[in-house]
C-alpha cells in the first residue's frame, strides 16, 4: 500500500523562528496517526502546512501520490482532505443543519442531495436533534463535533483532527471516541493532535512526536510510551 | 400561495401609474423603486456575504456614464447604457475584485470607500470624456410622462427581485453565508472563496449599474459629485439595507420605502429641510445602536416592545 | 537651476504639510491601536476644531497658535463624550455586520459635517493673521546660493509645534504610567485587564486624546488653508491613508505616513496637475494595500525580527 499523504523534509519559518524544522513522516491509508508533543512542538503548524493554511518553507507535502504543497485549502479539500480546528469555528449564524449542508455542496450535485447527505452525516455524530439550532448556540461538545461533521461532509479520504477532544468532559470523551473509531470503518484516514494521552494511545495505530519543530519519535503507542526521550520532553507536563 | 406573493405585489404595483397621481408622486415611486433595487444589490455583497461595501456609487456612476457618454459621443440612445453598463461594470467589478477581494475587514471597507472617491475625482477630471463637472444632459427624453419609467423600473426590480433570490438560496447562496460567518473555515471545506467573492461583487455590481444606467435615462441628467457621491449614493445604500434588514430578500424594499420617503419628509420640513443630512446620521447612529439587525432583522425585538407596552 | 529648485521646493512643501499629515494620522492610528475602532468621522472633528479656532480668532482675536492650548482641551471632552455615549453601547451590539462601529462613526461624521453646514454656513472661512504671508527666502541666509527656495512662516512653525506635539506625546506613551497603560490595551486588551490597567478608562482616554490631536492638526492647518464644512471628508480620508501607509494602529508608521503621504501628494500636484492630487492620494492607499499591506510598520517590524 503506497503512503497516502507523505511528508518530506517540511520546514516553517516565522520571521526568525522555525516552527518546524524539516519533519518527515508518512501515513498509510486506513490507519489513525496521532501527533503529539509538549505545548508549541509545532502540531497545528504542521497541520496549516499540510491543509494549505500556508505552504511549508522548506520540504514538500504529498497526497496521493500528488505534490500537494502550495496548493489553496479549497483545492486540497477537493482532492479529499478535510480537517477541524483547535478552537472551533461554526458558521455561527446558521444552523447546525445548514452548517453541513454548506459542505456537503463540495460534492453534492443538487441542493436536494447536499441536504441528505447532510442529514445522514448528522445522524451519524449524533447532532440529529439538534439540527434546526443556531451553532452559535450550541454548548463546546456538540461544536467540536459539528467541526467533525462538517469535515466529513465533503467525504474526505484524510482527515485532519485537531485537539477535537479537548475541554470534554468524559462522557463526552467517550462519545467523541467511538465517532473517531466508526469514521475509521467507514475507511477515511485519521491524523489527530490530541493532548489527552489516554485518548490517543488508545486509538492510534502509530504516533508521531514533535517538539521544538522537530521530530522526536515515531512508533506505536507502545513504543512511545517507553521511548525515554519522550517522557523527557513531557516531564513536568500535566496529564 | 407565497410564492406569488412577490408577483401579485409587482402586479398590484404595476397598477399605480393608473391612479392617476401627481407627478411627484409617481418621481417618488420610481425612487423608491430605484433604490430598492440598489439595496437588494448591496444586500448580496454586504449581508449576505459580509463584503460591506462603503463605495457602491463607483458602480451606480459608472452605469449611469455609460448611458450618458453613449448617448453624447455616440448619438445612441441612452437606453443602450444599460446592456453596455452590465459589460463595463462586470469587467470593472472583475479588475476591482482582483485588487481589493483579498483585503479583510475595515482594509477592505476603506478600500471599497476609496474606489468610490477615485472614480468621482477621475470622472470630474476627464472632462474630454465626461464633461467635468458640467455633467452630461440629456436633451430629449424618450418620455415625458413618467408611467413608461415606472415600469421600467419595476420591472428592473421584479427581475433583480428573482435574480438574488436564486442566488441566495443556491448552492452559491450557502457558499456566500459561508464566507460571511467563516471565511477561513469556509476555505477548509472546499469552498473556492475567491470565486465565490468575486461573484458576490460582480452581481452586485452589475444591478447596481444598471439602476444607474436607468438614472441617466430617468433624470436626464448626471454629473459626477452626484452619481459618485459618497454620502448620497454609498453611504444611502448602506443605511436602506441597514433599516430594512441585512440578509433578508425583503429588508432592501422596506427599508427602501421607509429612507426615501424619510428623505422627502424631512426635505420638505421648511426650518429642517437642509438639515436631512443631520436626521439621517442621527438616525443612522440610533438605528446601529437599538436596531443593528434593522426592521425586518430585528422585527422580534420590536414585537417584544410592543407586547411589555400591552401588558403594562 | 529651476528644475531642481521645482523639486527641492515641492519637496520642502511636501514635508512640512508631512508634519500636519502625520499629526492627523496619529489621532487615528492611536484609536485604531487601542480600541480597533477606525473613526471616519476623525476629519469632520478636525473640522470642528477649525471653527472653534476661527472663531477664537474671529470674535477673540486669539492666534490661531494659540487657540492649540484652548482647543484640545475642549476636543478632549469630545471625544470623550462621543466614546462614552456612542461607541461604548455599541460594544454590547451584536449585528449581522461586524463593520457597525465604522457605520456609527460614518453616522457621526454625516451629523457633524451637516451641523456646521446649518450653523457656520459654506462659505469659506480664513484666519488672516497678521504673518500670514511673511515667509523666509534661502537667498537671505544664503547670498550667492545658486537656487531660490522659500517656507512660508505659517508652514514652518505649524510643522514645528506639530514635531513637538508629537514628541511630547511620544514621551507621553513611553514614559508615563498612563501612557504605558495605554500601550499595553493596544497590544492585549485582556491581558492588560488582568494586569490592574483599567482597560474602559483607557479607551475613554484614548478617544478624547486621539480627538485632542486631531484638534490640535486642525488649529495648525487653518493659518494657511481655507476652512469650509466638507473639509471634514478630506481630511478623514487623509487620516486613513496615512494610517494605511503606516500600518493599521502603529503609531511609529503614522508619523512615516504622513510625510510619505504629503510628500507623494505634493509632487503629484506639482508634476500632475492640481485636481490630480486626490487621485494622487488614493493611488498610493491602493499600491500600499496591494504591495504593502502591513504599512511602514511591517517593514520596521521585519527589520527588528531580523529577516
Amino acid at each position: 500500500m503506497s503512503a497516502l499523504l507523505e511528508v518530506r523534509g517540511v520546514s516553517r519559518f516565522f520571521g526568525g523562528l522555525a516552527a518546524l524544522s524539516d519533519v518527515s513522516f508518512s501515513l498509510e491509508q486506513g490507519e489513525i496517526l496521532g501527533l503529539i508533543g509538549p505545548n508549541g512542538a509545532g502540531k497545528t503548524t504542521m497541520f496549516n502546512c499540510v491543509n494549505g493554511f500556508y505552504p511549508p518553507s522548506r520540504g514538500e507535502v504529498f497526497f496521493k501520490g500528488e505534490r500537494i504543497s502550495g496548493l489553496k485549502p479549497y483545492q486540497i479539500c477537493q482532492r479529499g482532505m478535510a480537517r477541524t480546528f483547535q478552537v472551533v469555528r461554526p458558521l455561527q449564524r446558521m444552523s447546525t443543519l445548514d452548517n453541513v449542508v454548506a459542505s456537503a455542496f463540495l460534492r453534492a450535485k443538487s441542493r436536494h442531495a447536499a441536504v441528505e447527505k447532510a442529514e445522514e452525516i448528522l445522524k451519524f455524530t449524533n447532532l440529529w436533534e439538534v439540527r434546526d439550532m443556531l451553532s452559535k448556540g450550541l454548548p463546546l461538545g456538540l461544536r467540536k463535533r459539528l467541526e467533525i461533521a462538517r469535515a466529513l461532509a465533503t467525504e474526505p479520504e484524510l482527515l485532519l483532527l485537531d485537539e477535537a477532544c479537548a475541554g470534554l468532559n468524559p462522557s463526552e470523551l467517550d462519545e467523541s471516541i467511538a465517532i473517531i473509531r466508526r469514521i475509521k470503518e467507514r475507511g477515511i484516514t485519521i491524523m489527530i493532535i490530541e493532548h489527552h494521552m489516554k485518548v490517543i494511545m488508545s486509538i492510534s495505530d502509530r504516533i508521531v512526536v514533535l517538539n521544538y519543530g522537530q521530530k522526536l519519535a515515531e512508533g506505536t503507542p507502545e513504543q512511545i510510551s517507553r521511548n525515554p526521550q519522550v517522557i523527557e520532553a513531557y516531564l513536568g507536563e500535566g496529564e | 400561495m407565497q410564492r406569488y406573493a412577490p408577483l401579485a405585489v409587482a402586479a398590484l404595483l404595476a397598477l399605480v401609474p393608473f391612479l392617476g397621481l401627481s407627478s411627484y408622486l409617481m418621481h417618488i415611486f420610481i425612487l423608491v423603486i430605484m433604490w430598492a433595487i440598489i439595496g437588494m444589490a448591496w444586500n448580496l455583497l454586504g449581508g449576505f456575504t459580509g463584503l460591506v461595501s462603503f463605495g457602491h456609487a463607483a458602480f451606480f456612476g459608472l452605469g449611469a456614464y455609460c448611458a450618458a457618454i453613449v448617448y453624447h459621443h455616440f448619438a445612441w440612445s441612452g437606453w443602450w447604457g444599460l446592456p453596455l453598463s452590465v459589460v463595463v461594470v462586470a469587467l470593472f467589478s472583475l479588475v476591482m475584485g482582483f485588487v481589493v477581494l483579498r483585503l479583510r475587514g475595515p482594509y477592505f471597507n476603506l478600500s471599497t470607500l476609496a474606489i468610490g472617491e477615485v472614480l468621482r475625482v477621475t470622472a470630474q477630471n476627464l472632462d474630454k470624456l465626461t464633461q467635468g463637472d458640467l455633467g452630461i444632459l440629456l436633451s430629449q427624453r424618450t418620455w415625458t410622462e413618467k408611467q413608461n419609467y415606472y415600469w421600467v423600473v419595476l420591472l428592473l426590480a421584479l427581475g433583480t427581485y428573482y435574480a438574488v433570490k436564486a442566488l441566495v438560496g443556491s448552492r452559491r447562496g450557502y457558499y456566500f453565508v459561508a464566507i460571511r460567518e467563516d471565511q477561513d473555515a469556509a476555505e477548509s471545506l472546499g469552498i473556492n472563496t475567491t470565486l465565490n467573492k468575486t461573484i458576490s461583487l460582480t452581481v452586485s455590481g452589475v444591478l447596481t449599474g444598471i439602476a444607474g444606467a436607468f438614472y441617466f435615462n430617468y433624470m436626464g441628467y448626471i454629473d459626477p459629485k452626484v452619481v459618485f457621491d459618497l454620502p448620497g449614493i454609498s453611504i444611502l445604500a448602506i443605511m436602506i439595507v441597514m433599516v430594512g434588514g441585512a440578509a433578508t430578500l425583503t429588508g432592501p424594499l422596506v427599508g427602501s420605502v421607509i429612507m426615501v420617503l424619510l428623505a422627502e419628509w424631512v426635505r420638505s420640513i421648511p426650518k429642517l429641510g437642509a438639515a436631512h443630512m443631520s436626521v439621517f446620521g442621527v438616525l443612522l447612529i440610533l438605528m446601529i445602536i437599538f436596531l443593528p439587525n434593522g426592521l425586518v432583522g430585528d422585527f422580534g425585538k420590536i414585537r417584544k416592545l410592543f407586547r411589555r407596552k400591552e401588558a403594562a | 537651476m529651476p528644475k531642481l529648485e521645482v523639486f527641492l521646493q515641492t519637496l520642502i512643501q511636501g514635508f512640512l504639510l508631512g508634519g500636519l499629515y502625520a499629526l492627523i494620522g496619529l489621532g487615528m492610528a492611536l484609536i485604531m491601536g487601542v480600541m480597533k475602532i477606525i473613526n471616519l468621522a476623525h476629519g469632520q472633528l478636525m473640522m470642528i476644531a477649525m471653527y472653534m479656532a476661527f472663531w477664537l480668532f474671529t470674535l477673540g482675536h486669539v492666534d490661531p497658535y494659540v487657540s492649540v492650548l484652548l482647543a484640545v482641551p475642549a476636543m478632549f471632552g469630545i471625544g470623550v463624550a462621543i466614546q462614552k455615549w456612542l461607541i461604548n453601547p455599541l460594544q454590547r451590539v451584536d449585528s449581522i455586520m461586524p463593520q457597525n462601529q465604522i457605520i456609527l462613526t460614518v453616522g457621526i461624521g454625516m451629523v457633524l459635517t451637516n451641523l456646521a453646514t446649518l450653523f457656520f454656513s459654506g462659505d469659506y472661512r480664513s484666519t488672516p493673521v497678521s504673518y500670514a504671508t511673511k515667509a523666509w527666502y534661502l537667498s537671505d541666509f544664503w547670498k550667492t546660493s545658486p537656487l531660490e527656495l522659500s517656507v512660508s512662516y505659517k508652514e514652518l512653525v505649524s510643522f514645528l509645534v506639530a514635531a513637538a506635539i508629537t514628541a511630547a506625546l511620544w514621551f507621553f506613551l513611553q514614559k508615563t504610567d498612563t501612557g504605558k497603560s495605554i500601550r499595553a490595551t493596544a497590544q492585549d486588551k485582556d491581558a492588560a485587564l488582568l494586569m490592574g490597567v483599567n482597560v474602559e478608562r483607557m479607551r475613554v482616554v484614548t478617544f478624547g486624546l486621539g480627538t485632542a490631536l486631531v484638534g490640535a492638526a486642525g488649529c495648525l492647518f487653518i493659518p494657511a488653508y481655507y476652512l469650509f464644512p466638507d473639509l471634514g471628508g478630506q481630511f478623514t480620508t487623509i487620516a486613513f491613508v496615512v494610517t494605511i501607509i503606516g500600518g493599521l494602529g502603529s503609531t511609529t508608521g503614522a508619523i512615516f505616513g504622513g510625510l510619505i503621504l504629503a510628500v507623494f501628494e505634493s509632487f503629484t500636484a506639482t508634476y500632475v496637475g492640481m485636481g490630480w492630487a486626490t487621485v494622487g492620494r488614493f493611488v498610493i492607499f491602493v499600491a500600499v494595500l496591494i504591495f504593502l499591506p502591513g504599512g511602514v510598520y511591517s517593514l520596521i517590524r521585519s527589520k527588528k525580527l531580523g529577516k
